[in-house]
């Protein structure tokens, strides 16, 4: 058991280690983009809870996958059903 | 040296604090431990000391305080006893696994009901695997002692561990002793300026406390405990032999009593290892060999010290202050496990003193007599069957 690497009484003794921990593993349904049908609306990027949505020159540029826990609200919520859950 | 002083056990507890000036204190009032808060107050009212004193609504608040201001960087003092310490017991395992060095007083009470303010060790025993070191003292005077040693045990860097400073209710905390204290300046440098690790205060390195764990950082963590529970006797000899430099008062883990010789031994805890010795030295008298011993560190247990202490001799007889309702004494089945090891002595636990019941030699001599000639029972109830 490799305890003496912990830091003591569990504290991060560093700012922005939580970009660092990989929850995306918790996930049954991953959010697959159709970009044929995207709009680029941004509507996913402001539900997603997980800032997961990846967004460039303001373009939908599809998922980071290493925090999204697949719950499905871009899907719920995209006007144009650009999004589906699909268990991968 | 200043002139020796009469003074209560909750006095000179206070009158440590006073000396140490510790940053942060925050307390609730509960007998007997009532003494030293209230007198710690008025040296924060008179200025002087320089402590932040919070007053709280509860002794739950009063350790949730504590452990905040702890992981802030100051160093942080508290007192309670019995239910008080019932209340704190949420925060117990939580201020010890956030690894804040926090010195805390019990003036020991047995735990309600029925309702009861008298000594006993329930309290603390009651508390026992909360993860925080725990000593005991004998008199006023290692009341007194161990109020100036326990920062300095808390806060090393190989045990960050908080310290719970045992004095027995009424017997210690509001008799008056004749005792001798250490300058004011000797205890400022015995204890030293305290260095925290990884304050929340330090704004240039943030830091995150109080954190949750999934199963195996958990344990991990847990096992870091462990280790610097085990690290914990080093320190506590060390600062036992530094503070021997400046007081000529030498500690031990397991104080030892006319062991060397001795056939039978009791092992006891607090202000009844005094009346033990008294009561040694009767039966000495009449040419019975047994002896005493004091685990002073009782959290870690020590029991190598104890097992080279105790073993090899014909009989033990562990007096436990606080009953394990339908078990045994909580220190019997520890004094045990230390002897596994080699040949076991005939083993005796006796139940005493609960509720504040009269811890006399006459008591003592009855049940260690029976031991000695070896016809006591496995356990027995002092003055109930024995």
């Amino acid at each position: 058991m490799a305890a003496e690497k912990l830091i003591v009484g569990g504290r991060v003794i560093e700012p922005g280690k939580a970009e660092q921990f990989e929850t995306g593993d918790w996930r049954t349904f991953t959010p697959v983009l159709d970009r044929e049908l995207c709009i680029d609306c941004m509507t996913c990027w402001i539900y997603c809870p997980d800032s997961s949505v990846i967004v460039k020159d303001s373009k939908m540029m599809g998922f980071k996958l290493t925090h999204c826990k697949g719950c499905g609200i871009c899907a719920k919520m995209c006007p144009k059903k650009a999004i589906t859950m699909e268990e991968v | 040296m200043a002139d020796e002083i009469g003074i209560n056990g909750d006095n000179a507890v206070a009158l440590a604090w006073k000396q140490i000036d510790p940053d942060v204190c925050a307390a609730y009032p509960i007998t007997p431990q009532t003494i030293i808060v209230e007198t710690f107050s008025e040296y924060v009212a008179n200025g002087d000391v320089g402590t932040e004193f919070v007053c709280v609504e509860s002794e739950h608040s009063a350790l949730t305080v504590c452990v905040a201001a702890a992981s802030a960087g100051a160093r942080t003092f508290t007192a309670t006893a019995s239910q008080g310490l019932a209340y704190m017991w949420e925060m117990l395992p939580i201020a010890s696994a956030m690894r804040v060095p926090i010195v805390m007083a019990v003036a020991n009470r047995t735990l309600s009901g029925p309702i009861n303010i008298h000594n006993d060790h329930g309290d603390a025993m009651s508390a026992r695997d909360c993860g925080w070191v725990m000593i005991f003292a004998e008199n006023v005077q290692e009341a007194y002692d161990n109020a100036v040693m326990a920062p300095r045990i808390a806060e090393h860097p190989d045990v960050q561990l908080p310290v719970m400073a045992n004095l027995d209710g009424f017997i210690l905390t509001h008799a008056i002793e004749r005792m001798r204290p250490l300058d004011t300046a000797v205890v400022r440098k015995f204890v030293g300026e305290h260095k925290p690790l990884h304050p929340l205060l330090d704004w240039k390195k943030p830091v995150s406390h109080g954190l949750m764990d999934g199963p195996e950082d958990y344990y991990r963590h847990k096992y870091q405990m462990v280790e610097a529970m085990e690290k914990a006797f080093g320190v506590c000899e060390k600062v036992f032999a530094d503070f021997a430099k400046i007081s000529g008062r030498k500690y031990s883990i397991v104080e030892e009593y006319m062991c060397d010789d001795a056939d039978c031994v009791a092992v006891i805890l607090g202000s009844s290892f005094g009346t033990m010795k008294a009561t040694v030295d009767k039966l000495r008298a009449e040419g019975l060999k047994v002896g005493a011993c004091m685990p002073r560190v009782f959290r870690p247990w020590p029991a190598k010290q104890l097992a080279k202490v105790l073993g090899g001799k014909k009989a033990v007889l562990v007096m436990d202050k606080h009953v394990g309702v339908g078990a045994y004494g909580p220190m019997y089945p520890e004094v045990v496990a230390a002897l596994a090891g080699g040949k076991m002595p005939k083993m005796h636990n006796c139940i005493y003193g609960l509720g504040g019941q009269d811890a006399t030699v006459a008591g003592f001599e009855k049940i260690l007599k029976a031991v000695a000639s070896g016809k006591a029972k496995e356990l027995s109830f002092m003055g109930v069957d024995v």
